[in-house]
């Protein structure tokens, strides 16, 4: 195939350019609604309550929304996403970021698959910081969890979360990929070094996930690796409500010329 | 962006490409994939400047224990890889370490382009491009693997910096011949290849080159590891 590089390069700099144009997608956000506080009850489909350590998991569907709440200040609920049609398609970390040319993953922005679609929309996020790039605790960075019944062992780590979830889906170790963990600071500084900005894990964030295809999920809240050691996790809230229909203007489907595409992929699927 | 021994820590090798048993150039877009031994060290080399070469490592004795990027950034604290980085698997083992580096930066968030995220990035008209994640479907099926077993990979030689603000996009690859990235197998693992494909970012410069690799026994590095340094 014969390309033109001059061509190609100008091409993607234009799409940069569009993507990363300094306080544009904050406008957006900024203009954007939010969800209500309180949920109408017609609304809730359940309840949960995910205790520190413990992980959770539901098939859900297009159109129906999770309400992640953190009253006392968990630090970080990570999760896996499986297309329930076909579990090989799965969230894509790496395909989330690069997509949407921010590792910033919060309100406005979607969640992809390694096919090209969306799985859930953020479609609101008090807290505003989601990890792509650290990713969850296993045994080795697991922290204690006080309180823990010593019946629970070494087993109160997200990586052996996410394979107990998995295994009651009917997936397994291979089907485990890199999560993304909500209500966690983790950034990076201009020297190349992680950090944590503990803002991310503030108590009384809430966090709606509207789902975009018919999805297996897993939760896992343990406390982030690079959550300091006096930080435990803490009960979280989990709510599956039905999402109304998005609005012409939603910012999840609209915000990006990107996330249009993306649409333009998952939409087919249900129509 | 200032630059620290925590992203570029360049190490020139000492082991000598005579020696090594194994040494074969893979094309411009092509998949490769070898078995390497405990102690065995694979150089990669790319020979004209600008190619990323997007790489997964699996246990050879257990396809199930894989390469885990998050799991090496969070050991590290870094998101880049560079000589000295230990790359985890997701059982939390050492596959292998980064020994010999001449580019720095390497990244590890970004994945592998495949057609369909290519249609999200570039537009729908390019879906019918090579990408990498095609190369790795055909080279680990050699293996036994599938789809599920590809998880997101190191980019050696892609340069992704990762902003404060959250933004990130892919630089222009080093120019200049014949740098190279060395790593040591810690365990017995299997290394896959995808010499990426990509003309719609500047991964590759626009233009997709070849690259080699050479593999030297564990006798061998183990005996230049031991030599004293100049």
């Amino acid at each position: 195939m014969t390309h033109d590089p001059v061509a190609l390069r100008r091409r993607y700099e234009e799409l940069k350019a569009k993507a990363q144009e300094a306080g544009a997608f904050e406008a957006r956000l900024a203009a954007a609604p939010g969800n209500p506080e309180t949920l109408d009850e017609s609304l809730v489909i359940l309840r949960e309550t995910i205790p520190a350590g413990w992980y959770w998991r539901a098939a859900i569907r297009r159109g129906q929304a999770l309400r992640l709440a953190n009253p006392e200040g968990s630090p970080g609920v990570s999760a896996q996403i499986w297309a329930l049609a076909d579990p090989s398609e799965r969230f894509n970390a790496a395909d989330t970021v690069k997509l949407q040319w921010t590792s910033r993953i919060a309100k406005g922005r979607v969640l992809f698959s390694d096919m090209g679609r969306v799985l859930a929309s953020i479609t609101d996020d008090t807290g505003g910081f989601n990890d792509c790039i650290v990713g969850p605790s296993r045994r080795a960075t697991a922290l204690p969890t006080p309180g823990a019944p010593s019946t629970d062992g070494p087993f109160r780590n997200s990586r052996d979360n996410f394979l107990l979830a998995a295994s009651k889906f009917g997936l397994g170790r291979r089907d485990l990929h890199p999560a993304i963990t909500f209500f966690a600071g983790a950034g990076v500084d201009p020297d190349g070094r992680l950090t944590w900005d503990p803002a991310g894990s503030a108590p009384g964030a809430r966090l709606d996930l509207r789902f975009e295809m018919d999805v297996l999920v897993a939760l896992s809240n343990c406390p982030h690796p690079l959550a300091p050691a006096g930080q435990p996790a803490k009960p979280v809230a989990v709510t599956l409500w039905q999402a109304p229909p998005p609005a012409a203007d939603d910012l999840c489907r609209t915000g990006s010329e990107e996330a249009v595409r993306g649409f333009e992929n998952t939409d087919p699927l249900y129509s | 962006m200032t630059v620290t021994n925590l992203t570029t820590n360049l190490m020139a090798s000492r082991l000598d490409p005579a020696a090594a048993f194994y040494d074969r150039t893979v094309p411009a877009n092509s998949p490769w994939s070898e078995l390497l031994e405990q102690g065995q060290a694979l150089r990669i080399v790319d020979l004209e400047g600008q190619q990323a070469v997007d790489t997964l490592f699996y246990s050879a004795r257990d396809h199930g224990e894989r390469y885990s990027s998050q799991d090496t950034v969070a050991a590290q604290g870094s998101p880049y890889i560079t000589t000295g980085s230990r790359l985890l698997s997701n059982e939390g083992n050492v596959l292998a370490t980064v020994i010999a580096d001449t580019v720095g930066n390497h990244d590890t968030s970004a994945g592998a382009c495949s057609v369909e995220s290519n249609t999200v990035r570039f537009g729908h008209h390019t879906r019918y491009m090579h990408a990498c994640r095609e190369n790795f479907v055909l080279e680990t099926a050699r293996w036994g693997m599938t789809k599920r077993d590809i998880v997101p990979n190191i980019n050696f030689f892609m340069n992704v910096p990762i902003r404060p603000n959250g933004d990130l996009a892919i630089l222009d690859g080093l120019e200049g011949r014949g740098n190279y990235v060395e790593v040591r197998a810690e365990m017995d693992i299997l290394c896959v290849i995808s010499n990426c494909p990509q003309v719609n970012n500047p991964c590759n410069g626009f233009n997709p080159t070849p690259v080699r690799v050479l593999i030297w026994d564990a006798a061998t590095v183990a005996a230049v590891a031991a030599t004293p340094g100049d």
